[in-house]
């Protein structure tokens, strides 16, 4: 069984600061990371090749310096890495950057494809769900849990007030969440092997087969007419009272807020 | 000369932070007030492969190298002096003696369960009568037939009640002087190995500092580690290397409490504005930055002198004796910098001020270390 596990290199954003003056993210200096939910994917493919010995293959579009995330990757257990990377694909939004990784994994063996339910500093959720559409698989979003049963996978997927556990055929593509499990930490040997006998392969624009409109800042429709910064839920009040007081409490404080 | 250091290095390095920051900070205080071992922590460090750094691969090790073992050490003893000091032990002392002078067939035995953290690791030199001076041993090991039997009592020996494999000294022939030391391999529970008293300490109060002892007790005559009589070279090979280990702890002792220390002055206000706005506070930590990094500089330089020289005890001994003593300077100047709440048990610096001091006696004093340093340029 073939895994591939799309990751995106994001900046660390509880590092980032804003700049008292603009009120703009101030980025410099900040770390990257791997995008939280992509990571919690990564767990879920390594924790099924530890079960099935499944192949867990890396690849990240970026630029030259994403070679650091997939260094990581591999650091953890992955056992390759592609580097997707051409001045070529610069500029895309998130059709153009679907289209581009889609074209990877045309040239890549797989059963399974994970990606993370949204990146961090984009907050989109569309990434991985085009790229199923490009490769014409089936997709099951928001995964919090992923189980492999022969050639389909039984997905718990969650949805606004339930869950709904899903049984797909591979191949097949999964978006992940964060919350789905705890990733687990690199090994002082993982990364010794990881640079040094581990090699990060790269794919540029001559080596898919994707028009050039398609890609970069020409297959990019998306026009962005504002972007702001998340705003930070207040923390809340937190009460313990028994059912029945609850109950009226609840009632209460939405009759305030003229919600009911 | 280059001083940044390889992707390889900056990455472990963000890796032993995290799991520091992590899985090791938020127990520190409690691990200090219980003086209880951090088994927990202990079990996730085996997992990971934290316990056999710069062991090879093909001993259940990590395949890296001294730096990095370094690293981890100075990491983890910026947020706990304990659990620095758990690795070290285990690592320098055990396992690297197995690597060194091990035979094939008790790398497999022993060093390969150490490496790959299935089992834990100490040793035992420190007597009663045998501190510095190492030669005074009067454990004794005499061979009878296919076993030697071991009577004796080591003291003050890290890791001592948790430890699944010891290296440990005695006489086998007390004429040769310190030519008659040997080395041997002991396990836990060898019938005639029993524990003595548990040490109450100043500092570095979860690690598990016991006294061995030993009665008529019998261990296979293949669990000789290197050749008999050449015990006393072995100690002060493997102490080399452990001082390495401790210089790191110091190290990571005095940087965390230099950080923690940044982060307060900016905090604390007096006069109307943070004490970082005054003089005296900035010339302070101008001084304390600079001899933490100093510091780090003798023990990099050490770290690589192990993996690339065939002698390395000026450079030990330097990086041991200096950031030791930085520690000490730093920590108490961290004390002083959070005034009353720093002599309180609420603030790490009071427990790091503790934990410092061990770090310029044991694995040799201060003035062991001036021995080695004055001795090789006189």
């Amino acid at each position: 069984m073939k895994i591939v596990v799309c990751i995106k290199q994001v900046p660390d954003t509880n590092e980032v600061k804003l700049d008292p003056v603009t009120g703009t993210l101030i980025r410099d200096g900040v770390p990257s990371i791997i995008n939280p939910d992509d990571k919690a994917g990564l767990e879920a493919a390594l924790e099924i090749k530890e079960a099935t010995g499944a192949e867990v293959t890396v690849i990240t579009m970026g630029p030259p310096q994403a070679d650091a995330v997939l260094r990581e990757a591999m650091a953890m257990g992955a056992d390759n890495a592609y580097l997707i990377t051409d001045r070529a694909f610069g500029g895309a939004d998130t059709l153009a950057t679907s289209t581009t990784l889609a074209a990877a994994i045309k040239t890549m063996e797989y059963d399974m494809i994970i990606t993370g339910r949204q990146a961090i500093d984009g907050d989109t959720a569309q990434v991985g769900p085009q790229i199923s559409e490009h490769l014409d698989i089936p997709n099951v979003s928001y995964a919090e849990d992923i189980k492999v049963e022969g050639n389909t996978v039984i997905v718990k997927r969650q949805f606004e007030d339930r869950h709904h556990v899903v049984k797909v055929q591979m191949p097949c593509l999964i978006t992940a969440l964060g919350e789905m499990n705890k990733p687990r930490y690199m090994t002082p040997g993982g990364i010794f092997d990881a640079y040094r006998s581990k090699e990060v392969k790269i794919i540029t624009r001559a080596d898919l087969t994707v028009a050039d409109e398609e890609i970069g800042l020409k297959g990019s429709p998306t026009k962005v007419a504002q972007s702001f910064p998340k705003s930070v839920k207040p923390a809340g009040t937190k009460v313990v009272l028994d059912a029945k007081d609850s109950a009226d409490y609840i009632i209460e404080k939405l009759q305030e807020k003229f919600i009911i | 000369m280059d001083f940044t250091l390889s992707k390889e290095h900056e990455m472990a390095r963000t890796l032993f932070r995290d799991f520091a920051q992590k899985e090791v900070k938020p127990f520190a205080q409690e691990v200090d007030e219980t003086e209880q071992f951090p088994t927990e922590t202990t079990e996730k460090m085996k997992k990971l492969g934290f316990m056999g750094i710069p062991i090879p691969k093909e001993y259940g090790g990590q395949g890296c190298d001294t730096l990095t073992y370094a690293m981890c050490i100075e990491e983890l003893s910026k947020v706990c002096g304990t659990t620095g000091v758990i690795v070290s032990a285990h690592t320098s002392l055990c396992a690297e003696p197995l690597k060194k002078f091990g035979t094939p067939e008790q790398k497999e035995k022993f060093l390969v369960p150490i490496a790959n953290g299935t089992k834990l690791g100490a040793f035992g030199l420190t007597e009663p009568g045998a501190g510095t001076d190492a030669s005074g041993q009067q454990t004794k090991a005499v061979l009878d037939g296919d076993e030697y039997i071991i009577n004796g009592s080591k003291i003050f020996i890290t890791n001592g009640k948790e430890a699944d494999v010891y290296i440990v000294f005695a006489m086998t022939d007390k004429s040769k002087g310190t030519k008659g030391i040997s080395a041997f391999i002991i396990e836990k529970g060898t019938p005639g190995f029993t524990f003595g008293t548990k040490e109450k300490k100043m500092g570095i109060r979860g690690s598990s500092t016991y006294e061995l002892i030993f009665t008529d007790c019998r261990i296979p005559k293949s669990n000789l580690l290197g050749q008999e009589g050449k015990g006393f070279g072995i100690a002060m090979q493997t102490l080399d290397g452990g001082r390495i280990g401790i210089a790191a702890q110091a190290l990571g002792l005095a940087a965390g409490a230099l950080e923690t220390t940044i982060a307060y002055v900016k905090e604390r206000k007096q006069f109307g504005r943070s004490i970082a706005k005054f003089q005296n506070t900035q010339f302070e930590l101008a001084d304390m930055a600079t001899k933490v990094e100093a510091a780090r500089l003798l023990v990099y330089k050490a770290a690589v002198a192990k993996d690339t020289q065939k002698i390395f005890s000026v450079e030990a001994a330097m990086a041991k004796l200096f950031a030791a003593e930085v520690a000490m300077e730093v920590t108490t100047k961290a004390v002083q910098l959070h005034g009353g709440y720093g002599y309180t048990r609420e603030y790490d610096v009071e427990r790091m001020m503790r934990d410092a001091k061990i770090t310029e006696i044991y694995e040799g004093t201060s003035e062991v270390q001036k021995m080695v340093i004055s001795a090789n340029i006189l």
